[in-house]
């Protein structure tokens, strides 16, 4: 075992590309969760995400493109949700399942034809002059551009739910969607379109997976990374820059646990891989347990069928 | 009518639903400034039909003028542009939200959130309504949220104001201030529509009314020309017999609560504080208080929902407070508590899955861990039989049933099961008079056989019917106990805590 | 314009109707997936539905049938009682792994030795496996209030980790030559559980399915606990206020489905499966909440949809070998199963009505 190969510096930059997926994913989701509506299609979402992405990125060459693609592909089957919890009233618990199932399965069936095959190189941005700064420039700026896209979308959300009529509206909805049907507002609508920017995030977020962190296609390569994004929006109480916190602590530990193992640490493979699994259930343990707090900031709407019935 | 220009007029509004029709051709108008009632029992139509004038509810036939100009609200937002605002029964407030953001949700064009805050504390003072900005919703008292609603629609200096049963969560010194508000409003040229079955009420406030039964308006009149009682045969079409009441005088203590204290489940909820009273055989205890004052949370420390820290809840000298609701009805105490649906019934249940509910072991519906659904009906049918609960049969879903109905089954549930000690928290909300009536007088037929009722109401004029003594719940916290003989409309109003935060307005009244 | 009206009590006829609706329906989006994928739709149909039941191979697929149905009956049976409370245990199929290890674990550790007591030995160790794993999430929600969902879920990927931790360590058939893998159970007489009529693919895993849903019918409605889990699902306040402890209920239920789930895939490991692999569970814990869900909850119904899922894998294998139909077009085909059941589902519970305008007067 050999843990000087470790290079603390490579560690923390490699942490922020592994964190990504999952900070986008849980992005999306707490703004869905805002609303009002639990997604638990998160997984599904994002591997659907991930084999758009990179089909588009290998047939057109761009991986601009195969962003793109991943984040309409998400949204597409997003609206499958929206359509059934917000339009035919199914239970939510029940049709996110559903997503994530079908997600694994359509995914798999569009990536017949895809498997082993390497996407064009996403390239790395470096932010002139901030790159340059000793540690934090290789640390913080030497990345692609979805890395940096990633943090300003969680600073976006942040603002529009703080200081925007959107935002306010937004949260009145998830709070209590009667009232706010009873002020004319359109609570159907705002969910819809809330649940399609979760699913855009949680496709950019696969695709970054299938574009850039492993990068190419292989099924079920998600492996639970969307059902982590749900857990981190739990853990940030719902606030977005604790998103970035969770998703970061989550791609440490597995960045570290991935070193060990290159390592050659005298513990099994296996026992390593589970470790952020494992870690992510304590987390969730600490924050539920701090009760009072925690649950006060939960959207009070969260999970209930709406249905004017006047 | 009162020789006002008219502001709006309706004429011919209908609205069918499956089964019921909830508004006939209703035709009348509404001046400028006037103070017009809309007067009837639940289920008459008032909501429905304000629905409609707030763009909420499309009508099936009929139009409506404002001010001669076709009015015809697709939505709230139109209604507000159109000069009309409305403060719901139900608060349509966000309780994770500030005042300002409250506000601002309700408004079209909301100014910037400083300014916002500094509008709300100029027309709250104007009104004599204070509010301040930056608390959260959650935080504050029904009365205080009642006043977010009103400053909300006051911002938009509305031509017409609905104001749907405003009075049911003030107590009696906030009612008077509301009358205040209201009266300064009207007299600024403000039209308010005000919906209320409380007959004193719309006597001292309004200028004219229309009375409403099933969907249609029986009458309009001048509230001040006619007495109570006239306006009661108007909207109930009938007389109703009074309750009646024995002399017998109330025996030995059987439920002692000293000292209690519980924290609420709830993270809006209201703890109870030091709560202590007795209530002797064949006594009727009222408990009075606006809402969201605890009444709910001492219901569940009764019932046995919450359980209460020792030597709090004693049963004729034995601690009971560690029971679960089933443990504490083997021993005779039971509960009926305020939410029908979903919470002393289960919705979607037959009223035979819903007599198992409290049923269980009293009426041995339950052997061996098999439920013996034979009995269980036989129940069902015993309870719908004795207390006259219209339905089809015990086969029926609980929330198929009208609110009257179902609350008389729930009811009856709980007196066929013998208890010497029966809690209920708002035995008549929302229930239609003729059943309102039959609940009172079962409850005072069960006191005279020996059971020491509590009955925990918002609705005074219920209290002082049946009840023996009197106490308020004010935050928790609960008065002494009183004999309701001789107890004064103000003295009943300082128990429940007179004005909420109005300190600042008393001083200056 | 359609309007939604509530309706007083749910429709039974359509209760029946919307699971064999959802399968028509899918039937026909399949179609149009399968002509995308350039196949037949009708032979694609045809050999999925058909041909394991009455086509030419079909004294063969028919014991399979009952083979693949055995443990996502068990399951569903398990998670449908917690679906019916509002407690969701999404990680059966961790509990499964962790039942099968546990099973084998057991059997394993008595070979070579031939006794009567080894395989009832496993069957109880299979059942514990599965349900301690189950406790994990139901201590964590009854103590912490934890999510159960995700806790249940991500409980998956370590049990997982531990199933190829065994197979390539503790469990490892030291006369492998090195392959990861145990021995073969369904070699070993006392621990095999090998078909008991030859060619029906009835084995103990499929009795207790059957068993199953007997028992699971009977709780539903004759016993209380099974009227408190339906109370608990539909009115969580009602069901406090008639005396319902909902943490004994989380435990119940979580154990409940765990230890079930950990029985079938103690039942596949002896049996069909033979060996602990890396690859041993294949998603009938999955595949199980599907058939939860079709089967509308209801035990019978179960034992219908578990059968009509296990023929979708069968017809699924089938095609994939006759028409080269990708396998995961299958799992697509399940999803959409269930899409279908969950859209139809308003059927039961609302009215759609063409909304009239009357004429204004």
């Amino acid at each position: 075992m050999d843990l000087s190969a470790i290079d603390p510096l490579v560690l923390l930059a490699s942490l922020m590309v592994a964190a990504t997926p999952i900070l986008l994913a849980a992005t999306g989701e707490l703004v869905v969760e805002k609303s009002g509506v639990l997604n638990l299609g998160v997984e599904g979402m994002m591997i659907t995400g991930a084999i758009c992405g990179l089909a588009v990125a290998v047939e057109t060459g761009s991986p601009a493109l195969g962003f793109l693609g991943a984040a309409l592909g998400g949204a597409v089957i997003s609206l499958i949700f929206a359509v059934l919890t917000q339009v035919f009233l199914a239970n939510q618990v029940a049709t996110g399942l559903a997503l994530t199932l079908f997600g694994l399965g359509f995914s798999a069936l569009l990536g017949q034809g895809y498997i082993g095959v390497k996407p064009p190189p996403t390239g790395q941005v470096p932010i002139p002059g901030l790159s340059e700064i000793p540690v934090l420039g290789r640390v913080v700026f030497s990345h692609d551009l979805i890395v940096y896209l990633s943090l300003i979308l969680v600073a976006l959300v942040w603002a529009v739910l703080k200081y925007t009529r959107a935002g306010l509206i937004l949260r009145a909805v998830g709070e209590n969607h009667g009232a706010a049907h009873a002020l004319g507002y359109k609570v159907v609508r705002i969910r819809v379109l809330a649940i399609m920017f979760g699913g855009a995030l949680a496709g950019l977020g696969g695709a970054y997976l299938s574009l850039v962190r492993v990068p190419q296609w292989t099924e079920g390569m998600t492996a639970g990374a969307g059902w982590i994004a749900l857990a981190i929006v739990v853990f940030a109480s719902w606030k977005p820059w604790r998103i970035i916190l969770g998703a970061y602590l989550f791609g440490g530990i597995t960045v570290l646990q991935l070193n060990l193992q290159a390592a050659g640490v005298k513990v099994p493979v296996e026992y390593l891989s589970m470790s952020p699994y494992l870690i992510t259930i304590l987390v969730l343990v600490i924050m539920s347990s701090g009760r009072s707090r925690a649950a006060l900031n939960a959207p009070a709407a969260l999970g209930q069928t709406f249905h004017a019935s006047s | 009518m009162t020789g006002r220009e008219t502001l709006l007029s309706i004429e011919g509004l209908t609205k069918a639903y499956p089964g019921v029709i909830a508004n006939s051709d209703v035709s009348f108008r509404i001046g400028l400034g006037e103070v017009h009632a809309l007067l009837g029992e639940n289920g008459a139509g008032k909501s429905t039909l304000v629905k409609m004038i707030y763009g909420l509810v499309r009508p099936d036939a009929g139009r409506m003028l404002l001010r001669g100009a076709e009015y015809a609200p697709a939505d709230p937002h139109a209604a507000r542009k159109a000069g009309v605002a409305m403060v719901f029964q139900h608060f349509s407030l966000f309780e994770a939200l500030n005042v300002a953001e409250n506000v601002s949700l309700g408004m079209e064009n909301p100014p910037s959130q400083g300014q916002l805050a500094r509008r709300i504390r100029e027309v709250s003072q104007a009104y004599g309504l204070p509010l301040d900005p930056a608390r959260l919703v959650g935080d504050l008292s029904a009365g205080e949220r009642q006043r977010v609603e009103i400053v909300r629609c006051l911002l938009q200096d509305p031509k017409l104001l609905i104001m749907d049963e405003p009075t049911s969560v003030l107590t009696p010194q906030e009612v008077e201030i509301l009358f205040r508000t209201l009266r300064q409003l009207s007299a600024e040229g403000t039209a308010i529509l005000y919906i209320s079955h409380k007959l004193e009420e719309i006597r001292a406030l309004c200028d004219t009314a229309t009375v409403l039964r099933l969907g249609k308006v029986v009458g309009t009149c001048t509230p001040r020309a006619k007495s109570a009682r006239e306006l009661a045969e108007m909207m109930v079409g009938k007389l109703l017999n009074e309750t009646r009441r024995s002399g017998s005088a109330p025996g030995a203590a059987v439920i002692e609560v000293q000292g209690l204290s519980v924290r609420s489940p709830n993270p809006f909820g209201t703890a109870l504080k030091d709560v202590s009273f007795s209530v002797r055989r064949g006594e009727v205890l009222g408990i009075g208080g606006v809402a969201g004052n605890g009444q709910d949370e001492l219901l569940a420390a009764l019932s046995g929902e919450v359980s209460a820290p020792k030597g709090a809840v004693m049963l004729n000298g034995t601690d009971i407070g560690a029971l679960g609701p089933n443990g504490r009805r083997s021993l005779a105490v039971l509960s009926a508590p305020e939410e029908r649906l979903g919470h002393a019934a289960a919705p979607d249940m037959s009223l035979t899955e819903n007599a198992v509910l409290t049923g269980a072991a009293r009426e041995g519906l339950v052997r061996g861990g098999f439920v013996n659904w034979g009995k269980a009906r036989a129940f069902a049918e015993r309870i719908i039989r004795e207390f006259d609960v219209r339905t089809p049969g015990p086969g029926n879903a609980a929330r198929a049933l009208s609110g009257g109905n179902l609350q008389k089954f729930v009811i009856g549930r709980e007196i066929l099961q013998r208890p010497d000690v029966l809690v209920v928290n708002q035995p008549t909300w929302g229930v239609d008079a003729s059943a309102a009536a039959a609940i009172r007088q079962a409850l005072l037929d069960l006191a005279e056989g020996g059971t020491a009722v509590i009955v925990i109401s918002q609705d005074l004029d219920e209290l002082m019917e049946i009840a023996d003594r009197f106490a308020a719940l004010n935050e928790g916290r609960l008065s002494a106990p009183r004999p309701t003989e001789g107890l004064s409309i103000e003295e009943i109003g300082m128990m429940m805590g007179g004005a909420h935060g109005m300190e600042v307005a008393h001083a200056q009244g | 314009m359609l309007r939604l009206e509530k309706r007083p009590v749910p429709s039974r006829a359509w209760t029946v109707a919307t699971p064999v609706l959802a399968v028509l329906l899918t039937m026909v989006a399949g179609g149009v997936m399968f002509q995308l994928l350039g196949k037949d739709p009708f032979v694609a149909i045809r050999t999925i539905f058909w041909d394991p039941v009455f086509g030419e191979f079909a004294w063969y697929f028919r014991g399979q049938l009952l083979v693949k149905a055995g443990p996502l009956i068990l399951i569903a049976v398990g998670l449908s009682m917690g679906f019916r409370a509002g407690i969701w245990n999404i990680g059966a199929e961790g509990q499964y792994i962790i039942g099968a290890i546990c099973g084998a674990a057991v059997g394993l550790a008595f070979y070579p030795l031939e006794a009567w007591f080894i395989f009832p030995l496993m069957v109880i160790a299979g059942g514990l496996g599965g349900w301690a794993w189950a406790m994990i999430p139901a201590l964590l929600k009854t103590r912490f209030r934890t999510n159960e969902i995700l806790v249940s879920l991500l409980l998956v990927y370590v049990a997982e980790q531990l199933l190829a931790a065994m197979a390539l360590g503790r469990l490892r058939n030291p006369e492998g030559g090195g392959f990861p893998g145990s021995r073969n159970l369904s070699q070993y007489p006392s621990a095999a559980n090998l078909e008991l009529i030859p060619g029906t693919g009835m084995h103990w895993g499929v009795v207790a399915a059957f068993v199953a849903v007997i028992f699971g019918y009977i709780l539903l409605q004759r016993h209380v606990l099974g009227y408190q889990i339906r109370l608990a699902g539909q009115a969580p306040r009602a069901a406090r206020f008639g005396g319902v402890n909902p943490n004994r209920l989380v435990v119940f239920c979580l154990g409940l489905s765990g230890a079930l789930a950990g029985l079938a895939g103690m039942f596949e490991v002896a049996g069909p499966a033979g060996q602990i692999s890396i690859d041993f569970n294949s998603g009938y814990g999955f595949t199980a909440i599907i058939v939860a869900f079709l089967g509308r909850l209801d035990p019978l119904g179960i034992l219908l949809a578990g059968l009509l899922m296990a023929l979708t894998y069968i017809g699924g294998e089938n095609a994939q070998s006759n028409l080269g139909l990708p396998s995961a077009a299958i799992q697509a085909f399940q999803g959409m199963l269930l899409f279908f059941l969950l859209a139809l589902d308003l059927l039961s519970n609302f009215r759609v009505r063409l909304a009239t305008r009357k004429v204004k007067t």
